[in-house]
């Protein structure tokens, strides 16, 4: 009898040894495909910066053709395409969360939530094709300008696309708020309306900042919309009619000449060079959200 | 006798099908400390909640009967509801600073009702600290955060938070359940000076508690009002057989 649990402890425990083996291999390899894509990037891309002369590099022309490695109108194309994106998501995205959580009676919540979930399911590409067919258009004809796809029009898609994240994780911060500290609100006499907006909503305020920080990097990363509905003309976003003319991100960029490059040459390199800076922004905008979420940790929960 | 402040006439009340009240009838006396004390799930946080509409964002319920305040019934449709809150504040078991300094929450509601005096603001911000035993220890650190006060600081904040209002009436639920003795004890020793200017409703956390501060007491057991007399003869003399057994720690 005694034996006989033994032997079957024993064949326990080598189960568990196999099992935990097995977990431990899957998940050690994820990291290490994490790894093995940003040192190919790097392998790939560091060339660029001292092949290319600085000057040249971060010169406001891009015409490779011509040895004009300019990355200045790609960047400044995708961070004011990003930023006008995030200045339309955010109040709609904090709006649509508090109304959701807040105002909305539950059985519209239970609609409206799914909903939103599916809205980030949305292949890019789709939206890329309803930006360049149906906003583009109506752009061009409100405003009077020679062509639709401009900045404005990518930031619109891009909003769109950065709403669902917005939206879902503003929603989990206020819903984090406890339900204690809105009868606090209610019970000194505030409206239903001033409890929200002055005792939820900042108490919820770094996980907004947060939902805004993932949102933006989801907007700075996307590329098929993107390059859809730009116009992709790598001029320098200086002006302030720029909003409303064509520019080119560097996503776009990437994923519009990578097919057609010698691999190799400096063309090559200088694209690879380009995801190393992308890699770098997208990184800082998430360690941000993150530090933001440590901080409010460390502070002792939602204040 | 008074006349009373507020009159709970008939109260019914059910989260859906689970009535949580039945059939509560009392009168609470002004400048009085009234104690609802019970065991868990008497309904004794319903009815507290019932006195201010704070349950009316709840879903789902059902009420019966009438409270009145001053002879007014509250859920007469006329009725405004913040301005009813103000006037019935309330302080809940766990201290809860809003987000800010401690200026900020105990000012709160007062920006919120419009009042912009500042001579008046600060008027009122060290009167309502004094009252709820606090002023003393805060009074160097008004524009600090009010979360880096401690737990029973920060549950006297609570109370002057509401006492900021100047309200007629306070309802307090469990206020001391998350204080050690000494925080406590000064709690306490604010309620005794509170029920000068205000009606005190009390849910306490213990029976002990309940006889120390009770002018008066009522009984809750699942959702009925058991008994309700002067706090001395209650505590001493209770009528009800379930009251004795309570009281006497026999079940609980």
């Amino acid at each position: 009898m005694f034996a006989q649990k033994q032997a079957q402890a024993a064949h326990a425990d080598w189960r568990e040894f196999v099992i935990e083996a097995l977990i431990r291999v899957l998940g050690f390899s994820t990291i290490g495909f994490v790894l093995l894509i940003f040192l190919f990037l790097l392998r790939e891309g560091v060339p660029s910066f001292y092949k290319v002369p600085v000057s040249n590099l971060f010169g406001t022309r891009w015409y490779p053709n011509f040895d004009l490695f300019g990355t200045l109108p790609l960047l400044l194309g995708s961070v004011l395409v990003t930023v006008t994106a995030i200045l339309i998501a955010l109040p709609l995205g904090a709006a649509t969360a508090v109304f959701v959580r807040e105002v909305a009676p539950n059985w519209a919540r239970e609609i409206l939530k799914p909903m939103i979930e599916v809205l980030a399911g949305i292949p890019s590409v789709v939206l890329g094709f309803f930006g360049m067919h149906a906003v583009a258009p109506l752009i061009r004809g409100t405003l009077g300008i020679p062509t639709g796809l401009t900045v404005f029009t990518g930031a619109l898609i891009l909003a769109y696309m950065a709403l669902p994240t917005i939206i879902s994780v503003a929603e989990d911060a206020l819903d984090a708020v406890p339900k204690s500290l809105r009868d606090a609100g209610l019970a000194m006499g505030a409206t239903q309306w001033q409890t929200i907006w002055k005792v939820v909503v900042p108490a919820a305020r770094s996980g907004i900042t947060t939902a805004v920080m993932l949102g933006m990097g989801r907007a700075i990363g996307e590329t098929m919309a993107v390059m859809m509905v730009t116009g992709n003309a790598a001029r320098m976003p200086l002006s302030l009619d720029s909003l409303f003319r064509p520019a080119r991100t560097m996503t776009a960029t990437i994923a519009a000449e990578m097919g057609e490059v010698a691999q190799g040459s400096i063309h090559y390199h200088t694209l690879f060079g380009i995801g190393i800076i992308l890699f770098l922004l997208t990184f800082l905008i998430n360690l941000a959200a993150a530090a933001t979420i440590f901080k409010k940790r460390r502070r002792g929960g939602l204040r | 006798m008074v006349e009373a402040k507020i009159h709970i006439d008939k109260v019914s009340y059910a989260y859906g099908e689970n009535w949580v009240l039945n059939d509560v009838t009392l009168d609470i006396a002004p400048n009085s400390v009234t104690v609802f004390f019970g065991p868990a799930g008497g309904g004794k946080t319903t009815l507290l909640r019932l006195i201010n509409r704070l349950n009316d964002l709840v879903e789902g319920t059902q009420m019966k009967g009438r409270i009145l305040v001053d002879g007014q019934d509250i859920y007469n449709s006329e009725i405004h509801i913040p301005t009813l809150r103000r006037r019935v504040g309330m302080v809940f078991a766990l201290p809860l600073p809003l987000p800010g300094t401690v200026r900020e929450n105990v000012l709160y509601g007062l920006k919120l009702a419009g009042v912009k005096d500042r001579s008046r603001l600060d008027e009122i911000l060290e009167q309502s600290l004094t009252q709820s035993a606090l002023w003393d220890e805060v009074k160097d650190r008004l524009d600090h955060l009010a979360v880096a006060l401690s737990g029973g600081q920060q549950q006297r904040l609570c109370i002057a938070r509401s006492l900021a209002l100047e309200p007629d009436i306070l309802l307090l639920d469990e206020p001391t359940s998350g204080l050690d003795p000494i925080s406590t004890r000064k709690v306490e020793d604010s309620l005794f000076t509170l029920k000068e200017h205000y009606t005190v409703i009390i849910v306490p956390h213990s029976i002990q508690q309940a006889a120390r501060i009770a002018d008066k007491a009522a009984f809750f057991l699942m959702g009925n009002l058991v008994e309700y007399a002067a706090g001395t003869e209650l505590f001493t003399r209770p009528r009800k057989k379930k009251t004795e057994e309570y009281v006497t720690g026999r079940f609980g």
